[in-house]
């Protein structure tokens, strides 16, 4: 299961180097999530590169699967909405490929669960992937207990391994959850679902400090940031603010796939602007 | 516990440290839940040698619950096929008509020492969400069951029982609105309620330590079948059939006897229409190898990894995955996995009535229907063990639907 040359991919560090630019700027980075193929392959093409041009500093790209358990309704429904439509694993990393011909900078985080992946062969997902221009992996269901599956492969295919720390993630716990972890740390501030309630950013805050004692590598803190208002509460402190759900909630709030469009690049636009002018 | 080795080229049974049966199982969750998982793990193995533990779950048992449940000599059922010697173990007499209740029971009890409050559970047939329902009654504790949809409308008489036992069930409509979706709304509701919600998973799947803990819990089946045979005929049985959803039933039978080389441990899945239309429930006849609700197992899926809809007449095996001990007792070679169509449980339903006076439930129909074809291929000195898991009260408007025009008569 495990390859054993590292292939070096035009990638690497991608993440690393998008990072140290945010630190130099003195500023969090954006990091958007939509999912593949949402609402069909065409309209999540031009999502994506809406994105890309609105001003994400990360992108973070949804596998689609049937039965994403960490997921709430919104990315729920814009996973089977693309699955409907005929997305699949071999989509969505030509869909990196398209992107990858007008964007070289932007890194691209592939994010979902690991059966799709399992199924596909972890070598040859990984291979290609790299090929692809992905930069980093998020896979929900496999936490560091699993390493041996996926993790340490993707390192060796110089495709960054980000893990999920949340609130249950104590201190005892948080040595295991970091070691692997390459790229960026994600903080999932609450326990719940995606599109859940916010928690206040104060507490966020303390819970992202503790973190920092034990870890240099950048944190981005995500789960229920919905409005521009919330994401620049959260980038005084965070070195990158995730919004999924209320980018989902366009593509399903659309009346059309062009308006769809148009409302993840205005949404994307206003998070850009107040992340850029929080601290 | 400790098992009696009888044949040492029995591949050792799990699971190892990380939760695996071979390459089945684990532990594929997410952050979010893994401090709580591993937190059940030490709570579970601390129960595990506690005989104070033991002592309540088994005066429970007898006066709840009224095990031991019978090993009854299916005498016309024998003498109609003309062959095995049937004996069927009338789980379907337990307190709230089904298996279910023994895990429940042992589940809860664990519940009550972690402190949690809140019981949640998924449930297809519904007669797990009744047994939840029931011993949370019994021991004082909030319940939720969700229970997707389609289940809702095919099986009303649990739906009522659930509400009358003081359950909140919420239909789920996500997804296709199934089993496997009630399961990921219930996994959705663990980890937003990690504090104070203890989650009652119905069978040998889900993240370990679930189907370790559910298969000791519902061992007890099997070793009461040990003691009741070799009372009743002095040796052990040649062949144990039971039929397979997620497969807590048939783990319970099988697991006391894995050593003992000379039984036959045969699981029947749901074949639905046909294994060859696509229309069924037997993930490890008719599926892949893949990773769902925290487990590696086998599973119904599409070549990129999608899951699939299962499809059975009963509710409780309409499910796209299977245990992963059962998937690593496939795969090793120690289980027969074979499968039963809608009709042929529907037919032996129907035969369990009127030559026993016995209505079982759709899902042990398909052990039954299984036993029908193969009791009469054997000679009439092999001891057969049916599994009766449950009652079929719950099932008659399905049945009645299905068989309209002969009852009418």
């Amino acid at each position: 299961m495990t390859s054993t040359t590292p292939i070096q991919g035009n990638n690497q560090g991608r993440i690393s180097r998008r990072f140290a630019e945010l630190k130099q700027q003195n500023r969090a980075g954006l990091v958007t999530f939509i999912s593949a193929g949402d609402p069909d392959y065409d309209t999540g093409l031009n999502n994506l590169i809406a994105l890309s041009e609105a001003g994400a500093d990360v992108i973070e790209l949804g596998m689609p699967f049937t039965d994403p358990m960490a997921d709430g309704a919104s990315i729920q429904k814009s996973s089977l909405r693309a699955l409907t439509a005929g997305q699949n694993m071999q989509k969505t990393l030509q869909m990196v490929r398209e992107l990858r011909k007008k964007d070289q900078d932007t890194p691209l985080v592939l994010m979902g669960y690991y059966n799709p992946i399992y199924c596909m062969g972890v070598d040859t997902f990984l291979a290609q992937a790299a090929e692809a221009g992905v930069d980093g992996l998020i896979v929900v269901d496999l936490p560091p207990e699993h390493d041996d599956e996926l993790c340490v492969p993707a390192q060796k295919h110089g495709i960054n391994f980000i893990r999920l720390a949340t609130p249950t993630t104590d201190a005892k716990r948080l040595p295991m959850v970091l070691e692997n972890t390459s790229g960026f740390l994600y903080y999932v501030s609450s326990t719940g679902v995606t599109g859940a309630a916010a928690p206040t950013p104060e507490k966020v805050e303390g819970e992202v400090s503790a973190i920092r004692a034990h870890t240099d590598i950048p944190i981005a803190v995500g789960f229920g940031i919905r409005t521009p208002e919330q994401a620049e509460r959260i980038a005084k402190f965070a070195d990158a603010v995730v919004v999924g759900s209320a980018l989902t909630d366009c593509v399903e709030n659309a009346a059309s796939p062009a308006e769809g469009t148009e409302a993840i690049a205005e949404l994307t636009r206003s998070l850009a602007k107040s992340i850029r002018e929080a601290r | 516990m400790t098992i009696q080795t009888t044949n040492s080229s029995t591949p050792e049974i799990g699971p190892d440290a990380r939760g695996f049966f071979g390459r089945f199982g684990g532990r594929f969750v997410a952050e979010t839940l893994m401090p709580l998982i591993l937190d059940l793990q030490k709570e579970y193995e601390k129960a595990k040698n506690d005989p104070e533990f033991y002592a309540e779950l088994e005066a429970l048992q007898k006066d709840y619950v009224g095990r031991a449940s019978p090993l009854y000599f299916a005498e016309r059922l024998t003498e109609e096929l003309g062959g095995a010697k049937i004996f069927l173990k009338r789980e379907d007499l337990m307190h709230t008509g089904a298996h279910k209740i023994n895990n429940c029971l042992g589940q809860i009890l664990l519940a009550k020492r972690m402190g949690k409050k809140r019981i949640i559970a998924e449930t297809g047939a519904g007669m797990h969400g009744v047994a939840t329902a029931t011993v949370a009654a019994r021991f004082g504790l909030e319940c939720v069951v969700y229970m997707g949809s389609t289940d809702i409308d095919r099986q009303q008489p649990n739906v009522h029982r659930m509400k009358l036992l003081g359950a909140k069930v919420i239909p789920v409509t996500s997804g296709t609105g199934t089993l496997k979706d009630a399961m990921n709304d219930a996994l959705r509701d663990w980890v937003t309620n990690v504090d104070s919600t203890f989650y009652i998973i119905g069978t040998v799947a889900g993240p370990h330590p679930y189907p370790e803990m559910v298969r000791d819990f519902q061992s007890v089946i099997g070793r009461e079948v040990r003691e009741q045979i070799l009372e009743k005929e002095g040796r052990l049985p040649d062949s144990l059939v039971a039929c397979i959803g997620g497969g807590s039933n048939a783990m319970g039978l099988f697991h006391p006897f894995i050593k003992d080389e000379s039984v036959r441990l045969i699981g029947v899945e749901a074949a639905g229409y046909g294994i060859d239309t696509g229309k069924h429930a037997a993930s490890l006849k008719g599926g892949t190898p893949g990773v769902l609700h925290g487990n590696r197992t086998f599973l119904l899926q599409s070549e990129d990894g999608q899951i699939q809809d299962a499809h059975s007449i009963s509710a409780g095996l309409d499910y796209p995955g299977i245990g992963p001990e059962h998937a690593w007792l496939h795969e090793v070679g120690r289980g027969e996995y074979v499968s039963a169509t809608d009709d042929e449980a529907l037919e032996a339903f129907q035969i369990t009535c009127r030559l026993e006076g016995i209505i079982p439930a759709l899902e042990s129909s398909h052990a039954i229907a299984y036993a029908i074809k193969l009791a009469p291929t054997l000679p009439k000195d092999h001891l057969m063990v049916i599994n009766l898991s449950g009652r079929g009260d719950k099932d008659m408007a399905t049945v009645t639907a299905h068989l309209a025009d002969q009852l009418e008569d």
